[in-house]
């Protein structure tokens, strides 16, 4: 199948199908994609249309119904395997942050290298400090979540997924539940990690976003992966008409 | 008035030492209550770890199949029974089911009592800490999963904290709960407090002093606690910010 360019690929999804209420409602239907080392790709489409199933069935926050998803070339569907293992190596944003309230930010950041990989703590506190300082957050480690802005929040967000020194970084809408004016901030973080190489998956609405950054697009429509391109295919040179449609609707 | 009121105190609680009844009767209502509420604790967190284990995991398990997934779903069923059973009928029946028919054959009255106050107030406790748990956004769970976090890590870095400051309240309201509800220990032939204060009644023929002492006690008890609550609420927030 996909066997040239297995190396490359940190996620290959094959088939992936998700099915709710005994069949009826399909979420995810036969999906395949392979997203590749260094690349970031962009999820658009309407709402409902999947694209956030399809990421977070990537880390397995939603159970696929059928289907395979490989991360390091590992069938992490398989019931058998360790998907904690695998998570740690996927760092994921959502679209309401999840801060943990009653930590600290420094905490937020902190916990999960110190108790799930067990890193010493200086190696630990160096690294919190350098993220915060990169997000422009230096100031803000002993504040509580409640303390901050929507934006301010989903940057320490990333910060706390970055911690764990992630191979892909998975973004759930990070921008949708911001006020307009804190949108810039948060993307701006997201396009310096772009630029230094991380792969990135970004189920967003910010089609400016995706047009600039973007190394792929995938248009989903009704659980199924329309149409996929480089920005300049899909946003130019639409080719379904489901594509030409929600394009008409969002620029 | 004055002299009959001094009259009536002699009687109830000098004459024949009758206030040591009441200390006694005190130290047994406390007993029972310290002890239940160990053991309602100590059930309620296991029957709630189930119960939620069960709602938060079955389906993964459930592809997994195997001898977890019966247990889970075994112990789930278990913990439904209880819930049921206990929720559903009068504490003071329970009380007596459990010394005239499970322990028919012990005559450690005060035991039974405590095991069957702690198992009916398990029950109670189970609930307020599953509502809890319940209680918590969902998007906690998941950036704890997506962490790297296992289940249980993610319940006790995570989940667990936030939850224990939410149900201090209503775990306290049970505790409260707990002291008043063991005044019926008397149906199996306990001395406690009520007992006590009945007992002295009985042989004064005056009802005023050793039932008001009584509810005075009860009150102070409750108060105490509520104090507590008060302080150990006030710090968790402090801690918050």
């Amino acid at each position: 199948m996909s066997g040239k360019s297995k190396k490359e690929a940190i996620v290959r999804i094959e088939h992936l199908k998700k099915y709710y209420r005994d069949h009826t409602i399909h979420a995810l239907d036969d999906v395949s994609l392979t997203i590749s080392n260094g690349e970031v790709v962009c999820i658009i489409g309407p709402s409902g249309s999947g694209k956030s199933t399809l990421l977070r069935s990537m880390n397995l926050l939603e159970m696929p119904t059928d289907g395979h998803i490989y991360v390091d070339d590992v069938d992490i569907t398989d019931p058998n395997i360790d998907i904690d293992k695998h998570r740690q190596k996927m760092g994921m944003v959502f679209q309401h942050f999840n801060l943990f309230p009653n930590m600290t930010v420094y905490r937020n950041m902190t916990i999960a290298p110190e108790k799930v990989l067990k890193q010493p703590k200086e190696q630990i506190d160096e690294r919190a400090k350098k993220l915060l300082l990169r997000v422009n957050l230096g100031d803000r480690g002993e504040a509580y979540p409640d303390q901050l802005s929507g934006g301010q929040k989903q940057r320490i967000a990333i910060v706390r997924a970055l911690m764990m020194q992630p191979e892909i970084m998975l973004f759930d809408e990070p921008t949708s539940a911001l006020d307009p004016e804190m949108v810039g901030e948060v993307l701006d973080v997201m396009k310096t990690l772009a630029s230094e190489g991380m792969t990135m998956a970004v189920v967003t609405h910010e089609m400016g976003f995706a047009k600039e950054v973007a190394d792929r697009i995938l248009f989903m429509d009704a659980g199924k992966l329309v149409e996929e391109g480089t920005p300049e295919e899909i946003f130019e040179h639409p080719k379904s008409v489901r594509l030409k449609e929600f394009l008409a609707k969002v620029l | 008035m004055f002299e009959k009121l001094q009259a009536d105190f002699q009687l109830n609680f000098i004459d024949n030492d009758r206030w040591l009844m009441l200390l006694k009767g005190l130290l047994a209502t406390l007993e029972i209550t310290a002890v239940a509420l160990i053991i309602g604790i100590a059930i309620g967190i296991i029957v709630a770890a189930v119960r939620s284990s069960y709602d938060k995991n079955i389906e993964s398990m459930k592809r997994k199949g195997g001898a977890e997934y019966i247990l889970l779903s075994g112990a789930n069923l278990l913990c439904r029974v209880y819930l049921t059973i206990i929720r559903g009928t009068p504490t003071v029946v329970q009380l007596l089911i459990a010394y005239y028919i499970i322990f028919a054959s012990s005559t450690n009255s005060l035991g039974v009592a405590m095991l069957s106050f702690g198992i009916n107030s398990g029950a109670y406790v189970a609930e307020i800490i599953r509502g809890g748990i319940m209680s918590i956004d969902e998007g906690q769970f998941e950036a704890g999963r997506s962490l790297g976090f296992n289940y249980i890590g993610t319940m006790r870095y995570v989940v667990i904290p936030q939850v224990i400051k939410n149900v201090l309240p209503a775990l306290f309201n049970e505790f409260i709960v707990l002291i008043k509800e063991t005044s019926v220990a008397g149906y199996i032939g306990i001395e406690d407090l009520t007992k006590m204060g009945d007992l002295i009644r009985s042989r004064t023929f005056s009802a005023f002093m050793p039932l008001i002492a009584v509810a005075l006690m009860y009150l102070v008890l409750v108060m105490g606690l509520s104090y507590l609550d008060d302080r150990l609420e006030r710090r968790l927030r402090k801690n918050e910010r």
